[in-house]
């Protein structure tokens, strides 16, 4: 029985997160947990999952993508112009709208898969810092075309989108995502993926198609990365061109390396801290000492350098395997 | 466009261009020789320029009856060391510690660094996050030439990255520090074999790349005389740009890409100007897809 | 086992969100401002019975904080008068302050804690309209009024009955612009000159667009500028190419005073217009010359002898040491049709003060406002003029 426990890791992540959500919902239908906090963990969920998403792209596969809210912001707005422009979706929440909303998002995380597909051609030919220049640039790119095309909104943003983003659909998107990310990782095309980042002209000579799985690991990095764009824009209600830049690219990289590149886990834990930190209790500590809300992020990017000085792997090395058999 | 407009547009190009390229060469010189993005690099310039805005202003609250080119020079000299010292701050505090970890770990340091001074100084009482408008040094004198708009404050930009420009290649092609600097930036441990000192090297590129940096803050001041605390993030990511282009690493390509970047950009605009940021990153992708090394960087042989 | 130090520390999160919640009621301290003071560490226990709670929402970090700190400090100001004078019936108000960052999501973490922890009975604020919008349907559905001081897009206060806003709506400030240069100036060509990125600046350029077109005059350059650019050589290059009487340029002042600067550097001898974005003692810093002759359309002009407007140019000169610009004057509004509403509802119930406010008819700064049936203020325009480096009046536009 133990053993069948220890080798089912899937089941035991499953039971733990079911576990989890019993809790968060009692607690938040009981009133204990107040919108604010509810709202928090709505955002360090999204956070989940595009930080895993991009961890696939540089911790999985050691490419090195810096435009992941580029991926984001197609998924926002593919999913947004439908459940908003097209199917003019109410809020009511009922069984068919929560269908043609989960219809919306997969169609919004297609649509960031074939940006993926086309950011990742580059992709083969360059190395390093050239393609994070590039994925960059894709990224401003996207943002610029979403900024221009007046049918979605333009710089006003695409607005009117309804609040379809419950908390129940948040975390079963961030549990399903997590957990194909991990059956991906410790598949056969997971270990593929990991030998191109360890070295890909050897695993090249093993005959590994280094390229193909380069490309993959593109495509299936943003297909999540805009399903996190889709549950964003109708978890806030809007979506907006300045949302996606580079700015808010780097914040996604600073989750991933915190939390440890190559670790789903790590990524997984940063996201919280690094949320609950800065949007709750950076505010109370500075209300409680009587300082301007204008310090928080000052505090916020020492830690930040202070974490990276101390810990530079991050929270979870990459050997800390979470979810995976005892005897690997 | 006709010909006059084409030509007063490839004044403002190099105009442009020449901000980015002293820009650029900090980033270059940093990567060059520890391999690190040092994002923070364009707050550098920021500090540079809030030096100079410090000191001007007290200055000219003293007395009126120094001539403005003093000022000026004094000003630069300021903005200079102002940068030089904050660079090699940044450096001893945040970077030297991550030295032999993984290289991202500090890329992700020099992030929070670039944050960090930006809230910092936004956050100070006595700078606060609004926008301050920059002292003229020097009043800008315009004249026309065959139709084309010159100013003083351009063919200072241009002449100064020049002058600045031919200064770094001397002493990295003709000093020790120069040869020291070369050596680390090919191989760290052969260099410390050959007993070279390799810290006092990096921080030797630190304090010049800083230097580059200041001078940069300055020449913006004046040019677009207005200052706040995010001056340099959008001029910083184009340089950025701008040295991935030429090939990050190389000096020259710095250069170069500088002032291609600030042409292209000035030409996309004015073909475009809703469009004109995304055209001229479609530009530099479309450049790096035929050299995917930039365009001065010498190609990477795979190491078995 | 790692599962397990994973477990815990995520046993350790969730004991400190409760840890945060239970103290959640107790963080009410009676300061009434954010700013820093020593003496609040230890708050002395006020019944938070007493005190009236008002929400501000303003980018205090981040590209916009400087219109987040003039709000801010408008807000504060009109806070302490009311204060001083004793408060609102007896109570006192206190201001809680959120920082958006200028980020949607960031606005809406924002004014949750607001609501919840703080328990706000109405909020000011925010400057943009894109966090506006994510923040509204939380305070509407919440039923707790809300004034955005300077959001213009017309959307915000479609959300719903609790949304007020403060200033013009898009396409009011337009209107005046174009029909001031084609009416007043006498300019038949002209050319606009915007921040892509930002809709506010982009909407008055498109609204002055079709205006001036609909009045029979040519919109000969049309031309954008990205969001924190300084360089604007290339878009003026060929806007002046192409001959204009008249630039309208609907950024904010920071932008303002460098364009007309390198316009002016490029040989170009015609008119400016603006919009509010203008308002600010620093223009004529940033511009010097080359801003002087340039008209815009404000709320309100400094010289206006109207009392409430030299009171408020006095004070906020004296508390801050600068001259208010247009948005802390719009944040001072704001706050004061907030708490001249919960005084005449004698409540602090949202439904009682919303309802105060539909009835508004408050003298404040921008003029006397009444709220029409969209929630957006009923007020006149003014054209200001830059002449001698100083802001002088040069006409009223009713609406």
């Amino acid at each position: 029985m133990k053993n069948l426990w220890r080798n089912l890791p899937t089941l035991r992540f499953l039971i733990y997160a079911i576990a989890l959500y019993i809790l968060l919902m009692v607690l938040s239908s009981g009133g204990i947990l107040n919108d604010y906090i509810m709202i928090i963990i709505n955002i360090c969920l999204i956070y989940v999952i595009l930080a895993t998403s991009l961890n696939l792209i540089n911790g999985i596969t050691g490419l090195f993508s810096v435009g992941h809210m580029g991926f984001a912001a197609v998924g926002a707005y593919v999913a947004g112009t439908f459940t908003t422009l097209v199917w003019k979706l109410p809020n009511d929440g009922s069984v068919t709208t929560t269908l043609l909303f989960i219809g919306a998002l997969l169609l919004g995380g297609i649509g960031a898969a074939i940006v993926g597909f086309l950011i990742g051609m580059p992709a083969l030919r360059m190395k390093g810092d050239y393609l994070a220049i590039v994925t960059l640039g894709f990224g401003e790119i996207i943002r610029t075309i979403v900024n221009n095309i007046d049918a979605v909104g333009g710089p006003r943003g695409l607005l009117g989108i309804p609040e379809l983003s419950s908390f129940t659909i948040i975390f079963v998107a961030t549990v399903v995502t997590v957990l194909i990310l991990r059956y991906l990782v410790y598949s056969s095309h997971g270990r593929a993926m990991i030998s191109v980042r360890e070295d890909a002209t050897a695993a090249d000579l093993v005959g590994i198609n280094t390229t193909k799985y380069k490309v993959w690991s593109f495509i299936i990095g943003a297909f999540f990365a805009g399903i996190g764009g889709g549950l964003l824009a109708h978890l806030i209600q809007l979506a907006h061109p300045t949302q996606y830049g580079f700015y808010a690219s780097f914040l996604v990289l600073i989750v991933v390396y915190i939390g440890g590149v190559g670790s789903i886990t790590g990524s997984i834990l940063a996201a919280f801290v690094l949320t609950i930190l800065e949007k709750y209790l950076l505010p109370m500590v500075l209300q409680w000492a009587g300082l301007g809300v204008e310090w928080r992020m000052v505090i916020y990017s020492l830690l930040l350098i202070i974490v990276m000085i101390y810990r530079p792997e991050g929270l979870m090395p990459r050997e800390a395997k979470f979810m995976i058999p005892e005897d690997h | 466009m006709d010909l006059t407009m084409f030509f007063q547009q490839l004044i403002n190009g190099l105009q442009l261009g020449a901000i980015y390229a002293l820009i650029a060469l900090g980033y270059t010189m940093v990567y060059g020789i520890i391999r690190l993005i040092n994002f923070a690099h364009a707050d550098f310039l920021m500090v540079g320029a809030f030096a100079v805005y410090f000191f001007a202003s007290f200055i000219l609250t003293l007395t009126n009856a120094i001539p403005p080119i003093i000022i000026f020079i004094l000003g630069l000299i300021v903005a200079l060391v102002a940068g030089a010292l904050i660079a090699e701050l940044s450096n001893r505090l945040a970077y030297k510690p991550l030295r032999y970890k993984p290289r991202l770990s500090a890329l992700i340091t020099a992030v929070g660094v670039s944050m960090f001074l930006e809230y910092f100084f936004a956050s100070l009482p006595f700078i606060g996050p609004s926008f301050r408008a920059f002292p003229d040094l020097i009043k800008p004198v315009s004249f026309v030439v065959g139709g084309v708009y010159l100013n003083t404050i351009q063919l200072l930009d241009i002449g100064l990255a020049i002058v600045l420009m031919i200064l770094l290649t001397y002493i990295v092609n003709r000093t020790m520090m120069g040869k020291a600097m070369r050596a680390v930036s090919q191989d760290k441990d052969a260099a410390k074999l050959m007993g070279i000192d390799v810290e006092r090297t990096i921080t030797f590129v630190f304090l010049i790349g800083g230097a580059l940096a200041g001078a940069a803050g300055i020449l913006m001041a004046m040019t677009y005389p207005r200052i706040y605390p995010n001056m340099g993030i959008l001029p910083g990511l184009k340089a950025f740009v701008a040295a991935v282009l030429g090939g990050i690493g190389n000096i020259p390509g710095a250069m170069v890409g500088g002032f291609l970047l600030g042409i292209a950009e000035i030409y996309a605009t004015s073909f475009n100007s809703l469009l004109g940021e995304g055209i001229a990153f479609a530009i530099l992708i479309l450049v790096l897809l035929v050299r995917p090394q930039g365009l001065l960087g010498e190609k990477q042989s795979e190491k078995v | 086992m790692r599962t397990a130090r994973v477990l815990l520390i995520f046993a350790l999160i969730t004991g400190l969100v409760f840890f945060g919640v239970s103290c959640g009621g107790s963080t009410t301290s009676p300061t009434p401002t954010s700013s820093p003071s020593p003496t609040t560490s230890s708050p002395s226990p006020t019944p938070p019975a007493k005190d009236i709670i008002i929400g501000v929402v303003a980018p205090l970090t981040g590209d916009s904080a400087t219109f987040g700190k003039s709000t801010q400090e408008g807000a504060e100001l009109a806070t302490a008068e009311w204060n001083a004078k004793g408060g609102i019936n007896g109570s006192q108000i206190v201001l809680k302050i959120a920082d958006d960052k200028s980020d949607p999501t960031e606005g809406a973490a924002g004014i949750t804690r607001l609501i919840e922890q703080d328990k706000i009975v109405g909020e000011i604020g925010t400057v943009q309209s894109k966090v506006s919008l994510a923040i509204a349907p939380i305070l509407q559905a919440k039923k707790i009024p809300m004034i955005s001081p300077t959001s213009t897009n017309e959307k915000v206060t479609l959300v719903g009955d609790f949304i007020f806003r403060a200033c013009f709506i898009d396409n009011f400030q337009g209107v005046v612009g174009a029909a001031f240069a084609y009416d007043n100036l006498k300019v038949t060509k002209a050319a606009c000159l915007f921040d892509v990125g930002n809709d506010y600046t982009k909407g008055l350029a498109e609204n002055f667009r079709d205006a001036f077109t609909k009045l029979g005059g040519t919109i000969v350059g049309f031309e954008a500028h990205p969001t924190g650019a300084t360089d604007f050589n290339a878009q003026l290059t060929k806007i002046i190419a192409a001959g204009p009487e008249l630039i309208y340029i609907s950024d904010y002042y920071n932008d303002v005073g460098l364009i007309c600067k390198q316009a002016r550097a490029l040989g170009y001898t015609g008119f400016f217009l603006g919009g509010d974005g203008w308002d600010s003692a620093d223009l004529v810093k940033i511009g010097g010359d080359a801003v002087e002759g340039g008209f815009f359309t404000n709320h309100f002009s400094k010289d206006d002898t109207r009392p409430e407007v030299q009171a408020f140019v006095k004070d906020y000169t004296a508390k801050f040491g600068a001259p208010p610009d247009a948005l802390a004057a719009l944040a001072y509004d704001a706050a004061n049709l907030m708490f001249d509403a919960i005084s005449r509802a004698k409540s602090t119930d949202g439904t009682a003060i919303r309802d105060a406010l539909k009835v508004a008819n408050f003298k404040a700064v921008s003029g006397t406002i009444k709220f029409d049936a969209n929630r957006n203020p009923i007020k006149a325009a003014v054209i200001i003029e830059i002449k001698g480096g100083q802001q002088t009046y040069k006409a009223t536009v009713q609406p």
